[in-house]
């Protein structure tokens, strides 16, 4: 009860809370696309990618609003995609290559100027490492609103388009072969996912937002077989790990978030992928020795071949 | 073995279609160039597909078929030259084709059931935004039904066989309600039973006027099953009515260095 009461009452545990739920909402429903279209590493190269726009974007500003900085890094993440769609198409390189590529380069740009901004007049680097594991603690209610307003914009365009997404994530070539605009609908739909990236840049970390992107898929898709069901319950099963994660960190002995929601997540994503019915290691194994026992053991019994 | 390959334009089946040439194209193409980078995958192809025919195309592996194929949906970049679908443009005519995609080219493991991906073909009508209702549905269940499935409508789509899934495709583009249909290779991987009934409907289409352009493998069924034929290597080797333009010359043409291996299967006494 203490923690219903601290979750309503308590600033600091309210907001990190919110913010984290969002974030495994959104994260959740747009990542499950991302999974289901195989880029399960999209979201990791997005989030690396995004480092250097957050650098560049205070360098400019001189501003540690985080809008000012998740838009720089909304920026860069976006760069960072097209620079990967372009050189698919139009070169030999697979994905998985330039997944690689534009991961280290973008990161590796981003703690270059990390490094030279700890250099700069009014050191301490702004707090901008905070950016690479996270730091829900510092989230404000301006934060939460925030992410609440793009959470809302992402969710309501995935409602819109669910349709469109869905044959997309299925089949491109046949949605192609209606007339619609495939690469504008890919373009869309990766920047919805950068948009929950960004988000979780502030709250998990760049290092530790691609289990975000893949975790909530991977634990609903053990639930159900149905793309309607698996979106929503992603959704839910991110929003708890963020709660969750949050609760933990804050009222445990000082833990840090991040890695909380992330270990939250995990526990969510080895719970289902051994006990969900139909998919599940434990209910499939109770199934084969009800099989075995049904169908082998009583021929053997008989001394029938098998 | 030469029984099923001797050229079989039956008698019933010529009757019942008009002559090839004094019906309007459903497919004309002029011209046509695709390239991957440098190297053509289709070379300067004139082509005329009539309406109503049960159309084969047929080549060698690397022959340009299902670039052809995509090239008529405006689902590659084309290098030059012209494609006219139905008297005209592609745009123009979308709603009318129904497509039929390779099985290989999805991911089966989709959490979707039959149903919902035969529900796929109404969207090109629905427009954008609009949810497929109770109209759209019923009118997938019926495709089901025609290709035999109504009874896995709601089964998860990675529960059926590799012909059920191909039906469930065909039953898609059923549900597109379209007058030209586009097929790459539907009786790839499929039992001899599924291949009957696949079979039995594109020639009831057929037989109801519509247009039906498959990439074929199987130069032994192939006389049997169409009556109008595409030989594909890069260029267009020869298009015409299927007897006609089955012959060893023209399959000497299309699979070159290929050729013994045809000799061995085809036999060139069973081709006039």
């Amino acid at each position: 009860m203490t923690v219903l009461h601290d979750l309503i009452f308590d600033y600091t545990l309210r907001n990190v809370a919110l913010g984290s739920m969002l974030l495994g909402i959104i994260s959740g429903v747009l990542g499950s696309y991302a999974m289901l279209r195989r880029q399960g590493l999209l979201g990791d190269t997005l989030a690396h990618a995004a480092l250097p726009g957050i650098c560049v974007a205070f360098m400019l500003t001189g501003s540690r609003a985080t809008i000012v900085l998740l838009l720089g890094a909304g920026i860069a993440g976006w760069l960072g995609t097209m620079l990967l769609l372009h050189t698919v198409r139009e070169t030999k390189l697979s994905e998985d290559t330039m997944l690689g590529v534009v991961l280290s380069v973008f990161f590796g740009v981003g703690v270059l100027l990390l490094t030279m901004l700890q250099h700069w007049e009014n050191a301490n680097q702004a707090g901008l490492d905070r950016y690479l594991f996270g730091q829900a603690a510092a989230l404000v209610a301006a934060d939460v609103r925030l992410f609440a307003i793009l959470g809302a914009v992402a969710l309501l365009v995935v409602a819109l388009f669910a349709k469109e997404f869905k044959l997309l994530a299925f089949d491109p070539a046949f949605a192609g072969s209606l007339g619609w605009p495939v690469r504008g609908f890919d373009v869309l739909l990766t920047s919805l996912l950068i948009i929950a990236v960004v988000i979780g840049l502030q709250t998990v970390g760049v290092v530790l937002m691609a289990a975000m992107v893949i975790g909530p898929g991977a634990a609903a898709r053990q639930w159900t077989d149905r793309l309607h069901v698996m979106l929503p319950l992603a959704g839910v099963f991110g929003g708890a790990a963020g709660v969750i994660g949050a609760v933990i960190s804050v009222q445990a002995a000082r833990l840090p978030t991040g890695p909380m929601i992330i270990l939250s997540l995990t526990a969510i994503v080895v719970a289902s992928l051994l006990l969900a019915p139909r998919h599940g290691l434990v209910p499939e194994a109770i199934r084969r020795r009800g099989h075995h026992a049904r169908l082998v053991a009583p021929s053997l019994s008989r001394g029938d071949p098998a | 073995m030469t029984a099923t390959l001797a050229p079989t334009p039956t008698a019933p089946l010529a009757a019942a279609v008009s002559r090839p040439d004094e019906r309007a194209a459903a497919v004309a193409v002029r011209g046509l160039t695709v390239a991957y980078r440098d190297t053509p995958v289709l070379w300067n192809i004139d082509l005329d597909i009539p309406a109503g025919t049960l159309t084969a195309i047929i080549g060698p592996n690397g022959a340009g078929k299902s670039t052809l194929l995509k090239a008529l949906l405006g689902l590659v970049p084309v290098a030059a030259g012209t494609a006219e679908i139905l008297g005209g443009s592609l745009a123009a005519r979308r709603r009318r084709i129904g497509y039929v995609p390779q099985r290989g080219s999805v991911d089966w493991q989709f959490p979707t059931n039959a149903l919902d991906v035969v529900t796929m073909g109404t969207y090109g009508r629905l427009g954008w935004i609009r949810r497929p209702g109770r109209a759209e549905r019923a009118r997938a269940r019926q495709s089901l039904e025609q290709v035999g499935l109504a009874d896995f409508a709601d089964r998860q789509i990675s529960q059926l066989s590799g012909g059920q899934q191909q039906r469930v495709f065909l039953a898609r583009a059923l549900a597109q309600d379209a007058d030209l249909y586009i097929m790459d290779e539907p009786f790839a991987g499929v039992d001899a039973q599924t291949e009957r009934a696949i079979i039995d409907l594109l020639q009831t289409l057929r037989n109801q006027g519509k247009t039906v352009v498959c990439v074929h493998h199987d130069l032994e069924t192939a006389p049997a099953y169409f009556d109008w034929l595409v030989l594909l290597n890069v260029r267009a080797i020869a298009a015409g009515p299927f007897a006609s333009t089955f012959t060893a010359d023209h399959l000497r043409a299309t699979y070159g260095g290929a050729l013994t291996l045809l000799r061995h299967r085809v036999g060139s006494g069973a081709l006039s």
